[in-house]
């Protein structure tokens, strides 16, 4: 009877052996032709959505269709780019108040796992370093589709949807008891880079 | 008495003197109250209504600035008092009053309009965005109309010691002249 550590240990052994025997494939986010997009909505004063978007970010994720749970992701997300349509918010949203992007720049997501729920949805998680703080988050992914596209690529697309509680990246600007949080929607199409 | 509108070589007429003291009270206050609706919290009832004061005053502002230069250079201008090193450095000081106002205007405007969105001047009228949409302008105009306020908060300080100095120091017309029209003799 093979026992469990015996087994983990194959999967261990044949993770290990390489890409002679999974295939997973690395993909450059289309951000080049902005076939992704990170998005954020947060309550004003608990009465009505307000949406904005990063509009400078860069970022690749590996992917096997065998394996998908060693998939990894790595986005940058410069700071400075938020847009919320309105040019004196997106100062203020910039300065010491909020992202502070003078000090901090970037913001940048690493993730440490993938789980798979076997329907086309999954759970990313990985670490969020977001106003000089780092802390794990997960965001609950859908697949959306792959295949090649007309111009000779292949191509994979990915939506996710998270929550962050501003306070936790030491954000505090009193916006009122109704926009505590912030919703982030995250659309990915990765562009298949050749293997080395 | 004759009311004396223009200036002379002597003294200022009304419209100097008014033109004057209007701008500055209005820089004054602009300041003050800029200073202080960037620190009000979200939940402040002039959180919306300060800046739109500041706003709608700068723009009044500009327009003030604007009859205050066109009336300067098309008036005789009053025989200046003191030495010439003093006269010199006030000659520059008033320039530099005149520009740094002029571009602190113009960098406060560059914030608000950096979308595209006019400044509306307390309901009555808007003034429409023309340099808008560069890469970062709001930020960057704001970070500039900071630091002008200061400066010019700075030289309008020294300005009005030098004033102060003439009055009190030399006992000159220069303040008084600037205070009321009548002519007065110059020491």
């Amino acid at each position: 009877m093979l026992d469990k550590t015996f087994i983990r240990g194959l999967v261990v052994a044949l993770a290990l052996s390489g890409p002679a025997l999974t295939h997973a494939a690395d993909y450059l986010i289309d951000t080049d032709k902005a076939h992704a997009f990170i998005q954020f909505r947060i309550k004003h004063l608990g009465y009505s959505w307000l949406l904005g978007r990063f509009n400078d970010f860069d970022g690749s994720f590996s992917y096997d269709e065998k394996n998908p749970e060693a998939s990894s992701v790595t986005v940058t997300i410069r700071t400075g780019s938020i847009d919320s349509n309105h040019a004196e918010r997106d100062k203020h949203l910039r300065g010491k108040d909020f992202l502070d992007v003078d000090k901090y720049p970037e913001a940048r997501f690493v993730s440490s796992g993938f789980k798979e729920n076997g329907d086309g949805t999954g759970v990313l998680t990985g670490d969020l370093t977001l106003h000089g703080v780092t802390r794990p988050i997960s965001i609950d992914v859908t697949h959306i589709g792959h295949g090649p596209d007309p111009w000779g690529g292949q191509r994979r697309g990915f939506s996710g949807v998270t929550t962050l509680t501003l306070a936790d990246y030491d954000i505090n600007y009193n916006l009122g008891p109704d926009a505590r949080e912030v919703e982030l929607f995250l659309s990915v199409e990765g562009i298949e880079q050749p293997s080395e | 008495m004759r009311t004396m509108w223009r200036n002379t070589n002597d003294s200022y007429g009304r419209v100097s003197i008014t033109l004057h003291w209007l701008i500055a009270v209005a820089v004054t206050g602009l300041f003050a109250l800029g200073l202080w609706m960037v620190e009000l919290d979200y939940y402040d009832p002039w959180y919306q209504r300060a800046p739109e004061l500041h706003k709608s005053s700068g723009v009044l502002l500009f327009g003030l600035v604007l009859l205050r230069l066109t009336w300067h250079y098309s008036n005789p201008r009053p025989r200046p008092v003191g030495s010439t090193w003093e006269n010199r450095a006030a000659t520059l000081a008033h320039a530099a009053l005149e520009v740094l106002l002029l571009a602190t205007l113009v960098s406060g405007y560059l914030i608000s309009t950096a979308d595209g969105r006019p400044i509306d001047v307390f309901g009555l009228f808007q003034v429409p965005a023309t340099l808008a949409g560069l890469q970062n302008q709001a930020d960057l105009a704001g970070k500039i109309h900071e630091l002008l306020s200061f400066i010019l908060i700075g030289l309008a300080g020294v300005h009005a010691l030098a004033a102060l100095k003439h009055h009190f120091i030399n006992h000159d017309a220069t303040l008084r002249r600037m205070l009321a029209s009548r002519q007065e003799p110059v020491d």
